[in-house]
C-alpha cells in the first residue's frame, strides 16, 4: 500500500473466509538506547517509524518524529468498522500502536457471538468478520508505518469464554478481562462471572494476549472519584491474583490505572502518591496508564490539560502503555480528528518529558511517604474486613465496592449485587466426577483419564485436534442480516467511495458533519439561541450546540455548533494551486555555507512601505538572514540605478526589490526599468532579480524581466528556496 | 443509604496493628490477604461450568456459535451439564460411530439423548 493510495475496502473484504492472522500475542516497542535525532539525544525513545505524520512543530526540527517507549493506545468506536479502519491508519501515522475497538452497546449482555457486520452504537459489534477485516487492514497499515500494531477488544459479558476463543483464533493481541467489571457495572451474576473468567483467562494465556483489567471504571463511576483509591488497589489485586491462577504470565497482566482526581483539585498531591503506592504493591505487573475521564466536560482544551498532567505522572513513575482519551469524549463518540489529537498529545508530551527521571526524583520522605503509606494501609484494611465479613461475594452483597467514602470511611452508597441475582443467575453447574471437555486450554477439573489420556496430553487429540491447532475447523459465518451489513452501507455511500466527490466527515464516509465556532457579545442563554439560529440560516441540518463557554457573564460567550451540511464537491472541477516547493532550512543553510551569498534589497521608486521586505530579510521574522545570506538593506524609495550599482559594488548575486504602490502599474514599470539597466550595465546574466509586494503577480513580474515575482503570503523560505535553486541552475 | 454501612473515617484507630509493619511486610500482607480472598473463587471455577464455557468448548471442537448454542440448550434440557456438552458430543460420536460434527448437529436437533442416558446413567441434574 502506498501512502497516496486509499485503503481498498473491496480488497480487504475479499477472501476473508481464508484469512489467517500473521501472529498471536502482544508486541512491545523496541527501545533504543540513547537515540540520536537532529543533534539531540533521547533517553526514553524507541525505534522510529518508517512513515508518519510528524508533530507540527517538527518542521523547525528537521522533520523528526521521535517515538516514545510507551505503546500508545487509541480507542475507536464509530460503529462502522469500514470507517474505523481508515481511522486506524490515520492513528498509526500519528504514533498509535494499540488499537482498541470499543464494543457496541449491549454486546456484553448478548448471549453468544454476533456474526456479520451490523452497525453498532457507541462502538462496533465485534464479530469474526469484523475482526478479520480489521486485522487484515492492520497488517497493511503496520507494514506501511514499519511497526507492529496491537489489536484489542473486550472479553467480558455473558459470553466471555466464547469471545476469548474467537479472539485467540483471530489473532487479537490484547483484551480487557476482569470479572469485577461484569459484576459491578454490567450486573452479571457474580458466580457466573468468576467461573467464566477463569476459562477466558486460560484461553487468553494460550493466545499470549495482554490483559487489561477494569478497575479504572471504579474511578469513573464513584461519586468522589479519588476516595476509591484503597479499593482500586484491591480490585487490581483480585484480578491479578485470579489471572495468575488461570495461568497467565505476570508480564501479560496489565493494570488499567487512572490518576483518580483532576485539577482544579491539587492533582499531583493526590495522584502522584497513589501512583507510587500502586507501583510499589504491583511490581512486575504491567501498567496501562489510562487518563482521567471523570471530570471531562465539553471543553477539549480542558480535557487535554488534564491528560498532559496525567502523562507527567506516567513519566514520573512508569507506564508500559499510555492510553489516550479523545478530548471530545465528553461530548460525543470520538471523531477522527480527536483520535489524532489525542495521539499527538501523548507523543508530544511524552517526548517533551524525555529523560525526566534523570532530572528529578520522587521524594521518599515527608508528605509523599506519609500519603503512600496511608493508601497502602487503607487497602490492607479493606481486604481484612472483606475476609472477616465472609469474603468477596459477601462484600459485594454488602455494598463494599464503589462506596464514596475513603475506606475505612463508608458512606453506604456502594454498588450492591446479590449472589443469586443479576443476569445469568442460576446458570452455574457443578461438574460431575466424569466431567470431560475434549479441548485444550480448559480451566479446572477435566477427567481425561477416563479416556486414557495423561493430564499433559491435549484432550483434543481424541477428536482429531481443535480449532487452536487446525484452523480448517473454524466455522466462518459471513453475514446473517441481509439489511444491516457493510455491503448495504457501501451502497448508500457509493457516491463518496472513490474520492472523486467529497464532503466533510467526522466519523463516517459522507456524514457531512461540520463544526462552527462562534463567539457572541452576549450572555450564555442568548448566545446559545443565537448560535442555533445562525446554524439554521447557514442551511445546516440537525444543528446542535456541542460546547458553550462563558468568556464573561455579559460580554461574551463562545459556542461550538455541529450540523450536517448537504453540500459536496467534485474534485475534478476544483482549481488546485500547486503547493510551492520549499527546501528545508538545513538544505538552504548548507548550500549558503558552501556558496556564500550576498544580496541587496530596497523598496524602489517613491515607495516608503518597507514592512514586507523587512519580513523577508530579517532573522527576527524568519527571514533569509537566518540561512547565513548576507543582506544589504538600502532603505526605501531607492532609485533603480542606485540599487544595481550597489549590487555591482558589493559583488551581490541578487537584488530584492519591493514595491507596494501599484497605481498606474508603476510597480511593473520599475521592474522593467531595473531589468533594462542591469542589461545596460552588462550584469543581467549574473544577477538574479526578484520583485515582491502585495500587488505583484508572479507571472507578470517575470514578463517584465524579473527572475521571479512574489505576492502576498510569501515567506523568507520561499525567496531563499528560489535563490538556491536558481543559483544551482546557473552553476553558481 | 443503609445506616449500618455508614462509618466515619477511623483509619488512625484501625491501623494500630499495621503501624509497626515495614513496607515490605505490608506488601506481603496485602498479597497474602488477596490470595485468601480469591481462593474460594478459584475453587468454584475449578469445579463448576456454565453455558458460556460449554459453548466455548464446542467452538474449539469446530462448531459455529449457533450450532454450539443448540447443543448447550439441549444439554441443559437433558440435565447433562455436569458431564460437559463437549463430552456429550464426544460420547455420542463413540456410541454411534459417527464423526464429531454429525454427533453435535444431532444432539443440537434433540436426537441421540436416549443413547447418552444409557451410557451416563445415574441421576441427571
Amino acid at each position: 500500500m502506498k501512502p497516496e493510495d486509499k485503503l481498498d475496502l473491496r480488497a480487504i473484504l475479499a477472501d476473508l473466509d481464508n484469512y489467517v492472522p500473521r501472529r498471536r500475542g502482544w508486541t512491545w516497542r523496541k527501545p533504543v538506547d540513547r537515540l540520536r535525532m537532529n543533534g539531540y539525544e533521547y533517553s526514553d525513545c524507541s525505534e522510529p517509524l518508517k512513515n508518519s505524520v510528524p508533530p507540527i512543530a517538527a518542521k523547525s526540527f528537521g522533520g523528526i518524529d521521535p517515538q516514545p517507549r510507551q505503546v500508545i493506545t487509541t480507542e475507536i468506536a464509530s460503529g462502522r468498522f469500514e470507517d474505523d479502519i481508515r481511522r486506524m491508519r490515520m492513528a498509526a501515522w500519528h504514533g498509535a500502536d494499540h488499537i482498541m475497538v470499543i464494543r457496541t452497546a449491549g454486546q456484553s449482555h448478548f448471549d453468544g457471538l454476533i456474526e456479520g457486520t451490523p452497525q453498532g452504537i457507541g462502538g462496533v459489534p465485534i464479530t469474526r468478520k469484523q475482526l478479520r477485516a480489521s486485522r487484515k487492514a492492520l497488517d497493511l497499515i503496520e507494514d506501511e508505518v514499519g511497526r507492529p500494531i496491537n489489536f484489542h477488544s473486550y472479553v467480558s459479558g455473558v459470553a466471555g469464554p466464547e469471545i476469548a476463543v474467537l479472539f485467540a483464533e483471530e489473532g487479537v493481541n490484547g483484551a480487557h478481562q476482569d470479572p469485577q467489571y461484569n459484576v459491578l457495572y454490567r450486573n452479571i451474576n457474580m458466580v457466573r462471572s468468576f467461573v467464566d473468567a477463569a476459562e477466558s483467562k486460560k484461553i487468553m494465556a494460550w493466545a499470549d494476549m495482554l490483559q487489561i483489567d477494569g478497575a479504572h471504571n471504579a474511578n469513573a463511576t464513584a461519586k468522589e472519584a479519588w476516595k476509591v483509591m484503597p479499593e482500586l488497589l484491591v480490585q487490581h489485586a483480585i484480578n491479578c491474583a485470579f489471572s495468575l491462577q488461570a495461568g497467565m504470565k505476570k508480564e501479560n497482566i496489565a493494570l488499567s490505572t487512572v490518576p483518580p482526581t483532576a485539577s482544579p483539585a491539587p492533582d499531583l498531591k493526590t495522584n502522584l502518591p497513589y501512583a507510587v503506592a500502586l507501583r510499589d504493591f504491583f511490581s512486575g505487573y504491567r501498567m496501562r496508564a489510562q487518563m482521567n475521564t471523570k471530570y471531562m466536560e465539553s471543553s477539549t482544551r480542558e480535557a487535554t490539560v488534564t491528560h498532559v498532567l496525567n502523562m507527567m505522572i506516567s513519566k514520573l513513575t512508569s507506564a508500559d502503555i499510555q492510553s489516550t482519551i479523545t478530548p471530545d469524549e465528553g461530548r460525543n463518540v470520538p471523531w477522527h480528528m480527536y483520535n489524532i489529537e489525542a495521539c499527538d498529545t501523548a507523543r508530544q508530551a511524552l517526548v517533551g518529558m524525555d529523560g525526566l527521571s534523570e532530572l528529578v526524583e520522587i521524594r521518599k520522605d515527608g508528605l509523599m511517604a506519609e500519603k503512600v503509606r496511608e493508601i497502602k494501609e487503607r487497602a490492607v484494611l479493606f481486604l481484612e474486613e472483606m475476609l472477616a465479613g465472609g469474603g468477596y461475594f459477601r462484600a459485594v452483597e454488602d455494598g463494599f465496592f464503589i462506596d464514596s467514602g475513603i475506606f475505612p470511611e463508608r458512606n453506604g452508597d456502594g454498588i450492591r449485587r446479590k449472589i443469586a441475582g443479576g443476569i445469568g443467575a442460576n446458570t452455574v453447574f457443578e461438574r460431575d466426577s466424569d466431567y470431560f471437555a475434549p479441548v485444550p486450554c480448559h480451566f479446572g477439573f477435566n477427567n481425561v483419564a477416563q479416556y486414557g489420556l495423561r493430564p499433559d496430553e491435549d484432550p483434543a487429540s481424541l477428536i482429531g485436534g481443535s480449532t487452536f491447532t487446525d484452523r480448517s475447523k473454524i466455522r466462518y459465518v459471513d453475514e446473517l442480516d441481509p439489511e444491516d451489513n457493510v455491503e448495504r452501507r457501501m451502497a448508500e455511500t457509493a457516491r463518496y467511495a472513490d474520492g472523486a466527490v467529497i464532503t466533510p466527515e467526522v466519523q463516517w464516509r459522507g456524514d457531512g458533519i461540520v463544526v462552527v465556532d462562534l463567539t457572541f457579545p452576549a450572555s450564555l442563554p442568548v448566545s446559545q439561541a443565537a448560535a442555533l439560529e445562525i446554524g439554521k440560516r447557514m442551511n445546516l441540518e440537525d444543528v446542535e450546540v456541542i460546547h458553550r463557554e462563558s468568556l464573561h457573564p455579559s460580554e461574551a460567550t463562545r459556542i461550538q455548533l455541529r450540523g450536517r451540511i448537504a453540500l459536496d464537491v467534485d474534485v475534478a472541477k476544483l482549481s488546485i494551486p500547486e503547493e510551492p516547493k520549499r527546501l528545508s532550512d538545513a538544505e538552504i543553510t548548507a548550500y549558503v555555507h558552501d556558496h556564500p551569498l550576498r544580496i541587496v534589497a530596497a523598496t524602489v521608486g517613491e515607495d516608503e512601505h518597507s514592512v514586507g521586505l523587512r519580513e523577508i530579510i530579517d532573522i527576527k521574522h524568519g527571514g533569509i538572514e537566518k540561512y547565513g545570506i548576507l543582506c544589504e538593506y538600502l532603505g526605501t524609495s531607492v532609485p533603480v540605478d542606485k540599487l544595481v550599482d550597489a549590487a555591482i559594488e558589493t559583488d551581490a548575486r541578487a537584488i530584492l526589490l519591493s514595491t507596494i504602490i501599484s497605481h498606474d502599474d508603476i510597480h511593473y514599470k520599475n521592474m522593467k526599468k531595473i531589468h533594462d539597466y542591469a542589461v545596460e550595465k552588462g550584469v543581467r546574466d549574473r544577477m538574479i532579480l526578484i520583485a515582491g509586494g502585495t500587488q505583484v503577480t508572479p507571472e507578470l513580474a517575470v514578463k517584465q524581466g524579473m527572475d521571479a515575482g512574489f505576492g502576498r503570503g510569501t515567506h523568507g523560505v520561499d525567496v531563499a528556496t528560489f535563490l538556491v535553486e536558481r543559483l544551482k541552475e546557473k552553476g553558481n | 443509604m443503609e445506616k449500618s454501612n455508614v462509618r466515619p473515617d477511623d483509619w488512625q484507630r484501625r491501623r494500630d496493628h499495621l503501624r509497626e509493619l515495614s513496607d515490605e511486610e505490608l506488601k506481603a500482607r496485602f498479597w497474602h490477604l488477596t490470595e485468601e480472598v480469591i481462593a474460594p473463587m478459584v475453587r468454584l471455577a475449578q469445579t463448576q461450568t456454565t453455558p458460556s464455557i460449554e459453548r466455548s468448548v464446542l467452538l474449539r471442537m469446530g462448531f459455529s456459535d449457533a450450532e454450539a448454542k443448540a447443543v448447550v440448550q439441549q444439554t441443559i434440557e437433558h440435565r447433562r451439564m455436569g458431564k460437559g456438552a463437549g463430552h456429550c458430543v464426544y460420547a455420542l460420536s463413540l456410541i454411534d460411530h459417527i464423526d464429531i460434527r454429525t454427533a453435535g448437529l444431532k444432539l443440537g436437533a434433540g436426537e441421540g439423548w436416549d443413547r447418552l442416558e444409557r451410557r451416563f446413567g445415574g441421576n441427571p441434574r
